[in-house]
């Protein structure tokens, strides 16, 4: 008789998990046959079912980056004030006087399209463990999120769920969300993109890192017990959806912020003490993902006795427990001896707090449960030999450059701004905005919009006559540009993202990503992430803004169809003193200039605009070039005017083009303005393409400021050679006049912008 | 709000945990907002069971001052220490933005009394169950007892959302009997400075010190 027949007798589960496994086996958890036969290879036997679940999970392209390691690896990651780059829990900098800027973006999207609420709360929760992981008291978060076609009926029930999810972990733990962006395609409607982000702030000299260290330490867990939620998430959120996803609810998370409050609280109190050596939050692939990276980073090994894990559920078995993703739980390896004071902060929290295990320095992963091995493996395969594919791939870029005279059409300017302010891609994001708690904490200075980046203060850097330094905040994507031409789309994100960390007066420091594509087994998606890899990796050198932490989420389509490549950036800068930050509404009496355009700019690039693509139906064209140059330019030099302090307001233009942006300035205060024309436009009408270009057209590198010191700024800006074009001074007439071509009344424009989003939602008493 | 307090008195205030029965004798005690226990049963139910709700009643029998802001609101009146009851917002979202609240003539108390009547403060809310209701009896009692301390006000003829939940007659705070409990569902330590949010909270939190503290 097998010595194991005693624990079909305790647990029949388990004793089924500890049995061998097959190629069907592998086959259902999202390996393939030459990956099964490498695993088998590898660790020089056949892996039980336990055993086999580690491996799917860490050769998961969630945990192992298996199709896009090869080019990772070419972006940017170092500059002289990277403390910490990607491949621990979050990105860390420095941002002087002893202080760290800690942050991450990632993905929670295929979760949050199976069930919106749990999905994207989970996300939310998730990335804040991972930057209190780093020793960091989160201070804000953001977010990212791609939803489908307006018009189809999914979308709303989904962007009510995230919208309600995002807010009901960020506002219930009391971390302000104060910012993001919510777009609109219909390459989304089977696959929505949540992105959340959160930033923190820790002490330069108390950053906490997930290597193990020390054989014989114990090793601890804290916080949630486990229970059968999530198991096996990491592999479902590497595979394609097809009709039947939603049967896979039970593989969504489900969060609990009120104990992430608890946790945070608690992980923070310990390591105001001396008793962590080191910390892992259980994220992805939960307890197998912390236990394999802590154990191979520090290159030891790690014994865990599985029935001292606590759990919420009877008979969970050894494979249940380690593939289990429920939420706000951490791993830790402590100082020996401390583990009573650790203990006792633990209580007071009423966490729980389990020693389960020690680190060896065996170099394998040995797992315990009901007293029988339910596994035992080397721990090199299962970090160093995940597989890592050089996939074929194609960068198809269009190189077809759109005239404006190729766009004709019956639309005047009043009509095409309309329709823009109609588009829930442009209109104000207010109605969903309100629902995050944006103000708790108290050190919010923008949020939602207020300006081109948001902005916290940071609490405890006041000086006299200050309210001291301030972290800006933003993330970026054109996702149409990214399909027109992957390498300049690439470019464009990160470009866009500096300009407005720059439109808030701060000054861009470095980078997040959270790269969201379709099936890497295609060759033009495999072309679209390598091509905007080397977008990103290209302006993110020029611009001195490394990535530090980031996130990669493939398999993003449905019954075979993909999203735009969406390859966020998030970018954080910093500020000395937050009451120079600026705004993006203009005062009475303030003077637009659009810095970075020539006075010889006559027609504006129409391709892939929101114009272009309101007269064709559908995106055309080559998308607006990028010049590094000129991008570095305009960021060095409004970082310039407003250290001379002659700035009021400033914001950049991108989708919609400049009357677009005019108007957003203009807003707040209701204000009007006679703009300027180059001569040439002065007798167009409003049908005209050219004049229709020079007003929305998507030109890049341009940013429109407002200021009450026209004559210094333009002697600043002649000094420092900066191209520019006066557009006018605001009055209180809510009226912007284009020569005798045309009058907007602000005023209706205004109310446009606000009602889209509500009354898309179905929410008509807005106002 | 530890913050606003000690921006405004230069004094750190006492934090007392929820286990702890045993409370020195105090000028004054916030409640302040945040998602006790989650808030996963109603608002404050679970925070209104707590040890140290007992203490904070005492405090009350000896006529001591007591602040409520938001969850603190609903734990007040959870705890059944102000009457009536916090329903979800109207709309049944989470808001969170700008409200200008006006003071009400009421009784005597120590919160409002530096301030006019009628006076407006623009004083920020964020919460999703802050639509007060109460019976038409106690809402003529509390009336007649001048306990209405704050409404939301509109600040143009054709506003429309001024009341950001819905609560019965724009009531933004209520007063115990005694004047000296006042639970209300803005944030004033959210307008502490003119860079965000204005100044109103602080003139509220410093009236509020100089009444109880002098």
């Amino acid at each position: 008789m097998e010595p194991q027949s005693e624990l079909l007798k305790i647990n029949k589960n388990e004793y089924l998990a500890q049995q061998k496994s097959k190629l069907e086996d592998a086959l259902e958890m999202g390996l393939t046959k030459d990956e099964y036969n490498l695993i088998c290879e590898k660790i020089d036997k056949i892996p039980n079912i336990t055993e086999l679940g580690i491996f799917s999970a860490m050769f998961s392209e969630h945990c192992s980056y298996k199709s896009s390691k090869k080019w990772l690896k070419t972006l940017p990651t170092e500059a002289s004030h990277v403390i910490q780059g990607p491949g621990e829990n979050a990105g860390v900098i420095d941002i002087g006087e002893n202080l760290a800027a800690v942050f991450k973006i990632e993905s929670h999207n295929h979760p949050s399209f199976i069930e919106p609420y749990q999905g994207s709360a989970t996300g939310v929760g998730g990335i804040l463990r991972d930057v209190f992981t780093m020793g960091a008291r989160p201070i804000a978060l953001m977010n990212a999120l791609r939803f489908g076609s307006p018009d189809q009926p999914l979308t709303k029930h989904l962007v009510s769920g995230v919208v309600k999810g995002i807010g009901g972990y960020g506002n219930c733990i009391g971390i302000p969300t104060v910012g993001g962006e919510t777009n609109f395609d219909k390459s989304y409607d089977g696959n929505i993109l949540v992105n959340a982000m959160a930033v923190g702030l820790a002490k330069k000299d108390r950053i906490f890192y997930s290597a193990a260290t020390g054989a014989g330490n114990p090793v601890i867990y804290v916080g949630a017990k486990t229970g059968r939620d999530g198991i096996h998430g990491a592999t479902m959120a590497s595979a394609e959806f097809t009709e039947n996803s939603t049967e896979k609810r039970p593989t969504v998370q489900v969060g609990d912020p009120f104990t992430g409050k608890l946790l945070l609280e608690a992980c923070l109190e310990l390591m105001n003490t001396d008793a962590v050596l080191s910390i892992q939050d259980m994220g992805a692939a939960g307890l197998t993902s912390s236990s394999v990276e802590m154990a191979s980073k520090g290159s030891l090994g790690m014994n865990l006795n599985l029935d001292l894990v606590p759990t919420r559920e009877d008979k969970m078995t050894s494979y249940e427990i380690m593939l289990s993703e429920s939420q706000e739980r951490m791993l830790m390896i402590l100082k020996p001896g401390s583990e009573e004071k650790a203990k006792s902060i633990f209580d007071k929290w009423d966490l729980d707090f389990a020693n389960i295990g020690e680190v060896t320095n065996t170099g394998r992963l040995i797992l315990t449960k009901h007293g029988f091995e339910a596994c035992s493996l080397p721990l090199e395969p299962l970090v160093e030999d995940a597989p890592e594919y050089d996939k074929p791939f194609e960068i198809k870029a269009i190189k077809k450059v759109l005239k404006p005279s190729d766009l004709k059409t019956n639309l005047t300017i009043i009509d095409i701004l309309k329709i823009i302010f109609k588009n829930p891609n442009i209109a104000s994001k207010k109605w969903i905005w309100e629902q995050y708690d944006s103000s708790v904490m108290g050190d919010t200075i923008f949020a939602n919009g207020d300006s081109d980046a948001s902005l916290v203060k940071i609490h405890g850097t006041e000086k006299k006559g200050s309210f001291g330094k301030g972290l800006a905040i933003t993330t970026d994507c054109t996702p149409r540009y990214v399909k027109s031409d992957p390498i300049i789309g690439g470019m464009q994100a990160v470009c866009e993202a500096a300009r407005n960390i720059a439109s808030s007066g701060a000054k861009p420091l470095a980078i997040t990503n959270n790269l969201n594509f379709g099936n890497p087994d295609k060759k033009n998606v495999m072309g679209e992430i390598v091509g905007s890899i080397r977008g990103i990796s290209e302006a993110a050198s020029y611009l001195s803004t490394p990535i530090v932490s980031g996130n990669v989420s493939l398999y993003n389509e449905t019954n075979g169809k993909s999203i735009l490549p969406t390859p966020v950036i998030g970018m954080v800068g910093a500020i000395e003193e937050v009451e120079n930050s600026l705004k993006i509404s203009a005062e009475p009496d303030n003077v637009l200039i659009a810095l970075g355009q020539s006075e010889n700019f006559k027609a504006g690039w129409v391709g892939c605009s929101i114009y272009q693509e309101i007269i064709n139906k559908k995106y055309d064209g080559a998308p607006p070039p990028i010049n590094l140059e000129n991008e570095k330019k305009v960021i060095e030099i409004i970082l310039k005017l407003n250290e001379q302090k002659l700035l009021t307001a400033a914001h950049d233009i991108s989708d919609g083009g400049l009357l677009t942006t005019v108007c957003e300035m203009l807003f707040k205060y209701n204000l009007g303005l006679d703009i300027n024309l180059p001569s040439n436009l002065i007798n167009c009408d409003s049908y005209d393409p050219l004049l229709q270009s020079w007003c929305f057209g998507e030109d890049q590198a341009r940013i429109i400021i407002a200021t009450k010191y026209v004559k210094k700024v333009q002697h600043v800006l002649k000094e420092n050679n900066i191209d520019f074009f006066v557009l006018g001074e605001t009055n209180s007439s809510s009226n912007l006049n284009l020569k005798d071509i045309t009058t907007i009344s602000i005023h209706e424009i205004k109310n446009l912008n606000e009602k889209t989003i509500p009354s898309m939602m179905g929410d008509q008493q807005q106002g | 709000m530890i913050v606003a307090i000690r921006k405004i008195t230069g004094k750190t205030p006492i934090k007392i945990w929820h286990k702890e029965y045993d409370i020195p004798n105090l000028d004054l005690i916030v409640i302040p907002g945040g998602f006790t226990f989650g808030d996963y049963l109603r608002c404050g139910a679970l925070a209104a069971r707590s040890p140290v709700i007992t203490s904070i009643k005492n405090h009350i029998s000896r006529g001591g001052t007591v602040l409520g802001v938001c969850n603190g609101f609903q734990i007040l009146i959870e705890a059944k220490i102000l009457p009536g009851s916090l329903i979800r917002n109207k709309k049944l979202l989470f808001t969170c933005r700008e409200t200008t609240l006006e003071v009400q003539s009421c009784i005597e108390n120590p919160f409002l009394s530096g301030l006019k009547i009628g006076e407006c403060l623009k004083i920020p809310v964020a919460h999703n169950e802050g639509n007060y209701f109460a019976p038409e009896d106690l809402l003529k009692q509390l009336k007649e007892e001048g306990r209405i301390a704050l409404k939301y006000i509109k600040q143009k003829d054709n506003e429309k959302n001024y009341n950001p939940n819905g609560s019965t007659e724009d009531i933004a705070g209520i007063l115990s009997k005694n004047g000296k409990v006042l639970g209300m569902m803005p944030h004033p330590e959210r307008a502490m400075n003119y860079l965000h949010g204005g100044t109103d909270g602080l003139k509220f939190l410093t009236n509020c010190v100089e009444q109880i503290i002098g």
